[in-house]
């Protein structure tokens, strides 16, 4: 990159907020609609106010400058106001919807499954739904089943939705931009354990393409490749596997769908190893589609077996032991990566 | 109440044209030379036409998987209604949504939805527009019985009520949903009370009156207009045909076909407006010519036209850069 941009350090929740906020500021067609986006609606005290900007605080303040035409709480209807913003979408709008968390989608699974990615194709290309969804992903926090999923292979599986995943504060901004000028429905995975960590940030416009990965570590002996926090840990991984002589290429998806595979590709290519980590259980998921296009695209590269770090096929569990047990980290995915370079 | 002539004509016509191209899509149909499944709106016509005639291009509707009646009323062009419905490159569509999913969002026409109860959110939504853009447009959510059973109806009640949105939700209840009569499927009598569940007006009318239709429709969507909030309008209407055609009706009794055939919205209309001198069967026979020829036109039309190229399969997944 040419331009040298100004960045502060700021946490993914601030990011987020101010690619909200930019946009907002930029398209007055964008609003943003969710369960206690702002909180505490019609109450006196809080006319130009909120109780809590998010459950997680992330959209703090947005209604104080956009009010509440703009920055719109919901009642408890995840189908009702889901389907609600594909209409608003399809009629003028560039509506940000919070689906809480994203096993809530099983609420309003229709609204995404047979309208929102659905609409344009079948209208033979003479409707356009353009919505962002965001919502959040992933565990460690102990909530347990029902709030810890990784479903964006359930998302990405569906044509006509896109689907992307930042890692860090930089990535949230740019492909939330991305998302809400992308003008079709995308979904934008916040992963709960991102929300505090920091990292640099442009200030100003800030765009990341959606649909290609990031080489966030060049390297020659094996392919790593993560999203959101296992792109994470495949970093911290790759900083251990170097002490003991393997050099590590990582790969941070960003986008889950559309995949970029020429990515991937050319890094195995190069390596001929390769570990996919995913935070998504592994029937029908993430890696195990990422390993399969790699066997039917790149099968010549490869020196040994994929490596697959994904959880077990299981609900996420409650107690802390059995959910660190869950989850992929960076020590898994460093024996993984012995495990591939040792054949 | 007192319709004007040219509201009259419109009335008659509008309804004309879609019986006229219900009974030619049956016809096709049956030979065996339209696609997929067809639900037809045959004996509902007074609903979509009484409730449209106060609609402009800009105003908003949503559908459902029987949406013939609504997309002619709204305007749509029914060649490319035919064409689509034959799957035709032609198509309102391009082929590529058929007759469950038939849209012309030029017109305001949001698409027939093969979902039923996906209308409804969907019509909320349209009317968030309306309201944040301030532009003073409605958007009128038509749906069965059974769709009146559905979370999104209520959700979407609940959701219109309390931000006051400009959407009139219409409860085409024709008796069935599918072949599960409305007594039993339906907790209460009148879906048009469920609106004071919600705290919006609501009302129960005759749908097999276009003047009775015309006249509920009119209060509701002024006073959506004025701000001041969506309704419930429940029609009393009846299907002629199968729930989809090849559905063998058992579920019906000669008895209630023949009384409901009786109460025909197009024949009584006929008779109410030429025993009150209010038009001549000269003009109205005139209306039924020419939509006749217009219908017939549109068949060619289908039949003519090509099918989509194959390299449409996945064009128009998403909008590209």
């Amino acid at each position: 990159m040419a331009v040298q941009m100004q960045t502060k350090t700021v946490t993914v929740a601030e990011a987020i907020n101010e690619a909200i906020r930019l946009e907002m500021r930029r398209n007055p067609r964008v609003i943003l609609m969710g369960e206690d986006v702002a909180g505490g609606a019609t109450l006196e005290h809080l006319e130009e106010d909120e109780a809590w900007g998010g459950v997680l605080g992330v959209t703090k303040g947005l209604v104080q400058e956009f009010g509440r035409e703009r920055v719109r709480d919901t009642p408890l209807s995840e189908a009702g106001y889901m389907g609600a913003a594909v209409g608003a979408a399809a009629t003028g709008l560039v509506p940000i919807a919070e689906l809480m968390f994203c096993s809530f989608i099983g609420s309003c699974m229709d609204s995404m499954l047979n309208q929102a990615s659905k609409i344009r194709y079948m209208f033979g290309g003479k409707a356009t739904i353009p919505m962002v969804i965001r919502t959040i992903i992933g565990g460690g926090f102990r909530a347990a089943a029902q709030h810890s999923m990784v479903l964006y292979p359930m998302f990405a599986q569906i044509p006509g939705l896109k689907v992307v995943a930042p890692s860090n504060p930089a990535d949230a901004k740019g492909l939330l931009t991305a998302a809400l000028r992308d003008g079709n429905p995308v979904f934008v995975c916040e992963h709960l354990a991102m929300y505090q960590l920091k990292g640099e940030m442009p200030e100003g416009e800030y765009v990341v393409p959606i649909g290609v990965a990031a080489v966030t570590r060049s390297g020659k002996d094996v392919t790593i490749v993560g999203a959101s926090m296992t792109a994470r840990y495949a970093l911290a991984a790759a900083e251990e596997l170097a002490k003991e002589g393997i050099d590590a290429e990582v790969i941070d998806l960003r986008t889950i769908s559309p995949l970029d595979e020429n990515t991937i590709l050319q890094s195995v290519a190069k390596t001929g190893r390769l570990i996919v980590a995913d935070e998504a259980n592994p029937v029908c998921g993430l890696a195990t589609h990422i390993a399969g296009v790699v066997a039917s695209k790149g099968f010549s590269s490869l020196r040994a077996p994929v490596g697959l770090v994904t959880p077990p096929h299981s609900p996420v569990p409650f107690s802390p032991v059995l959910e660190d047990a869950y989850l992929p980290n960076a020590e898994k995915i460093i024996v993984a990566a012995r495990q591939v370079c040792a054949r | 109440m007192q319709l004007d002539k040219d509201t009259l004509l419109r009335l008659y016509e509008t309804m004309v044209t879609i019986r006229v191209f219900e009974t030619r899509v049956k016809e096709e149909f049956a030979k065996g030379r339209i696609p997929g499944f067809v639900h037809l709106y045959a004996g509902e016509e007074a609903v979509a036409t009484g409730i449209i005639a106060h609609l402009s291009e800009d105003d908003k509707i949503t559908s459902t998987h029987r949406g013939h009646g609504h997309c002619i009323a709204k305007g749509c062009d029914v060649n490319g209604m035919m064409a689509e419905i034959f799957g035709k490159a032609t198509g309102l569509c391009k082929g590529k949504g058929g007759s469950m999913h038939i849209a012309d969002v030029s017109k305001g026409m949001l698409g027939a939805n093969g979902i039923v109860g996906g209308g409804p959110p969907l019509a909320c939504g349209a009317a968030l527009t309306a309201k944040v853009l301030g532009n003073g447009q409605v958007c009128v959510c038509f749906f069965g019985d059974g769709a009146a059973q559905e979370g999104t109806f209520h959700e979407s009640l609940n959701l219109a009520a309390i931000w006051k949105l400009p959407v009139i939700f219409i409860a085409e209840n024709n008796g069935f949903a599918e072949s599960t009569p409305a007594s039993y499927h339906c907790a209460i009598e009148n879906i048009g009370d469920r609106a004071a569940s919600y705290g919006i007006p609501g009302a129960s009318v005759d749908g097999m009156d276009v003047f009775a239709v015309y006249e509920a429709a009119q209060e509701a969507i002024n006073r959506a207009r004025r701000g001041q909030g969506p309704s419930l309008l429940e029609c009393k209407t009846y299907r002629f045909n199968g729930h989809f055609e090849g559905d063998q009706q058992l579920y019906k009794t000669d008895a209630l076909q023949q009384s409901m055939m009786e109460r025909d919205p197009i024949t009584n209309f006929r008779l109410v407006t030429t025993q009150q001198g209010l038009l001549t069967s000269e003009e109205l026979d005139a209306i039924d010519v020419r939509v006749k020829e217009s219908i017939e036109h549109a068949v060619a039309f289908a039949d003519q036209s090509p099918y989509p190229a194959l390299s449409e399969v996945d064009t128009d997944v998403y909008v590209t850069a």
